[in-house]
């Protein structure tokens, strides 16, 4: 079974766990600005929303890239850069409609979302279940059961 | 390391930045923040300054945890000579300016002189300048975070800033980063004014590396989260109603300030409480509170978000208010209502809005309302002076004496002073609810015995954030003690003091100590930081802190005298709840608390106990 990640945004704190998880995984440092995952802060809302790359089927950052250094992990659904073969274009990041797949200055290359080869570190990480892991092909199904929930089958008195 | 090694020192007279490195035994023995701060600077600021003097110093420094997945490593502290207070300051603050400090690769930065004309302080990484102020000099906290983001067209730079109340000498203004997070109490605010430096901008992309033990380092902090998440108070009832989940609690124990300390109870409390934020407004079906939310890395996430009714009387055609916000802490609903007796939510929620704006501590700034209000009251502060009238309960006096004290207009200006200079002026200093100057916090020390002696004993003046024995006393954290006894609380106050100055200096905030012990910073601060952190060193560590403090005050001029209770505490009987009858009995835990520190009787450190911590 293939999972994605699913975001919950309603239930983020803002606390970054998920940033550094991230960094931490892929760099070895507590580095927010190398996460792949980002919280962004809607102050007057009051609304804190993640956001990372959905792994789209067909990914345009893929089809884009000259070289072919994006390429798909069957086992995980995930479109992952092959950091030898990247040349640093950025094509990709121009390409991307969703801005989830950046530039990193210090490696010339290009960096996104790989879903940790199928463990991610953000979801680990989040403390509130903002950020899940679940069954690709039923990322709605907590949605679908909390409408469920609402379905008034009781005869009215 | 966990430590970045590397200071910044910053002359503003001479307009330099210099980076040094750090010194790194004194990073063993004083960990980070509150106790390497107060370290460099006491070793480099002569006790009797001017705190408003240019031989002022103001430190702005992280923890070795600060910034890393530690839970809560959001902390930074200011440290400085406190302009309210006159003795050592260092002021606690969260949201995200701290982290961005240390993934700059900086641990600590030192500002001393001033600068001639208004300037901030802009880091990107291993670069550091001073730029011109000019045109945000005059403006708000709120402006100033917008304006900085927009001239380096950088969204993502963490701006530490002071309002209008630093730059007016407003006292008690403080230091605000990320729009509302406060490095709050005693004035460091306006010492940052008094050095002509507006803010503090910050970006890092460098991070925190470095960690000495790492695969453990994210195991144990891993464990510990666990611990936060399963505690009632940190996994529910702060995430639930913040801090103000104590306002209820704290008024049946009658042990809720009212009124400046004439009342232990406060009739409105259920009006502005954690509670009543969650219910809908009858003006618009919305609650007050929107959401709660997290400094970086926390897992607790109390932080209450909040927006106000627009049809307020406060807001009415004021949009720029309308927006989410953050919202009502225990501290503030306290200070801004009990305080004063005004029990309208929204009124409380715009004067914190505005103390948020322009930088002021809402504590120290209602308690010098309340102050006001009884002068008042006893005819003695006279409406002409003031305006309006000045009334117990009036939510319209509160609103209008906070837009007036932040941007430094008319009666604004007696009320910028504390209450301590306030009431001398008006010839009753015993009126001011103050410990060395700076106002109690929301606890009366007639219902809650080991307060009394928090205060009096704490080095920053009156505080609740150095021994919060409420949790021992109230709510049984660790352990239930009687809360109207003096019984064994100098061993208790001098316990939570020391473990305190731990939290304090770790990079991580003192609300993990609802459900941990320095037992669980212990390894987490282990696998981190090279060297040996036991236990054993860590209870030294805080009190060598402690002691590192009084000695700065002692040389300041502090003596027993000033480790003292305004008389209303320990003459007038609390008049209700289960406290009726009591007065604090500091006096009888004064002398036990300095022969359970090892001072002499005049409260100085002893040599043996001087030598016995390395001092």
């Amino acid at each position: 079974m293939q999972r994605s990640l699913h975001i919950d945004p309603n239930k983020c704190t803002g606390c970054r766990q998920c940033e550094m998880a991230c960094s931490f995984e892929n760099y070895g440092i507590f580095n927010n600005a190398k996460s792949r995952i980002r919280v962004f802060n809607f102050e007057h809302e009051g609304r804190k929303v993640p956001y990372t790359c959905t792994q789209c089927a067909e990914a345009w950052c893929m089809h884009a890239c000259p070289v072919e250094a994006i390429k798909l992990d069957p086992l995980t659904g995930a479109k992952v850069v092959y950091e030898a073969t990247c040349v640093g274009c950025k094509v990709c990041t121009i390409a991307c409609p969703f801005g989830t797949i950046n530039y990193v200055h210090d490696t010339g290359k290009v960096q996104k979302c790989d879903l940790c080869g199928g463990k991610p570190a953000c979801s680990e990480a989040c403390p509130t279940g903002a950020i899940t892991y679940v069954d690709a092909d039923w990322t709605g199904l907590a949605r679908m059961e909390a409408w469920a929930a609402k379905t008034d089958t009781q005869p009215r008195a | 390391m966990a430590w970045a090694r590397r200071i910044l020192r910053v002359n503003l007279t001479k307009g330099t930045c210099t980076p040094e490195p750090l010194n790194m035994e004194w990073a063993r023995d004083y960990l980070g923040q509150r106790g390497l701060g107060t370290k460099y600077f006491v070793s480099e600021v002569d006790p009797k300054v001017d705190p408003l003097s240019p031989d002022n110093k103001l430190i702005f420094a992280t923890g070795p945890l600060t910034g890393t997945m530690a839970s809560t490593g959001a902390r930074y502290s200011v440290i400085t000579k406190g302009a309210l207070t006159g003795a050592i300051a260092c002021s606690n603050s969260g949201g995200h300016w701290g982290p961005e400090l240390k993934q700059a690769g900086w641990d600590m930065i030192i500002f001393e002189g001033r600068a001639p004309e208004p300037v901030y302080l802009y880091i990107e990484n291993d670069s550091a300048q001073l730029l011109p102020a000019k045109d945000l000099w005059g403006t708000t906290v709120w402006h100033t975070e917008e304006a900085i983001k927009k001239k380096h067209q950088d969204p993502q730079i963490r701006v530490a800033s002071i309002g209008r109340a630093g730059e007016n000498g407003v006292l008690y203004a403080c230091v605000v980063n990320d729009l509302h997070r406060a490095a709050g109490r005693s004035g460091v605010g306006a010492v940052m004014g008094s050095k002509n430096l507006k803010a503090v901008a910050v970006r890092g992309t460098k991070g925190v590396g470095g960690i000495a033990n790492p695969a453990e380092f994210m195991k144990v902090t891993f464990e510990k989260k666990k611990v936060l998440a399963e505690n009632p108070v940190t996994g529910q009832g702060l995430p639930t109603y913040g801090t103000q989940v104590l306002m209820n609690v704290i008024n049946e124990v009658g042990a809720l300030p009212t009124r400046n300390h004439r009342d232990v109870q406060f009739e409105g409390a259920r009006k502005i409480s954690g509670e009543a934020m969650h219910e809908k407004r009858p003006t618009d079906g919305k609650s007050n509170l929107v959401t709660n939310a997290a400094c970086f890395g926390c897992t607790i996430a109390c932080g209450r978000i909040s927006r106000m009714d627009k049809t307020h009387y406060t807001v009415v055609n004021k949009p720029e208010y309308w927006g989410a916000t953050g919202g009502l802490e225990y501290e503030n609903a306290w200070s801004l209502g009990c305080a004063n007796g005004v029990d309208d939510l929204e009124a409380l929620t715009y004067a914190n809005i505005l103390c948020n704006e322009d930088g002021m501590d809402p504590i120290s700034f209602g308690a010098t309302v309340g102050a006001a209000m009884e002068l008042f009251d006893l005819g003695l502060i006279k409406e002409e002076e003031v305006g309006f009238p000045l009334k117990f309960g009036s939510a319209e006096a509160l609103t209008r004496i906070a837009e007036m004290t932040a941007r430094g207009e008319g009666f604004g200006k007696v009320i910028g002073l504390g209450s301590k200079r306030l009431c001398a002026k008006y010839g009753r200093p015993e009126l001011s609810m103050s410990v060395k100057g700076q106002e109690f916090p929301a606890y009366d020390s007639r219902g809650i015995q080991g307060m009394g002696l928090t205060y009096a004993t704490s080095n920053r003046g009156a505080c609740h954030l150095r021994s919060y024995t409420v949790a021992s006393e109230v709510l049984g954290i660790p352990v239930k003690t009687d809360p109207h006894s003096p019984e064994g609380k100098a061993e208790l106050v001098k316990a939570f003091q020391d473990a305190t100055a731990v939290f304090d200096s770790s990079g991580l905030c003192i609300f993990t100590s609802f459900a941990w012990t320095l037992a669980d910073i212990q390894p987490q601060l282990q696998a981190a930081c090279e060297g040996e952190f036991s236990l054993e060193k860590l209870n030294e560590i805080g009190e060598r802190i402690w002691n590192l403090e009084r000695r700065f005050n002692n040389a300041a001029g502090f003596t027993r005298q000033d480790d003292d209770l305004p008389p209303r505490l320990k003459t007038e009987p609390a008049k209700t709840g289960p406290a009726k009858g009591l007065v604090n009995q500091i006096d009888k835990m004064l002398p036990e608390y300095y022969q359970v520190r090892g001072w002499t009787p005049e409260g100085m450190p002893t040599k043996e106990t001087l030598a016995r911590l390395g001092l």
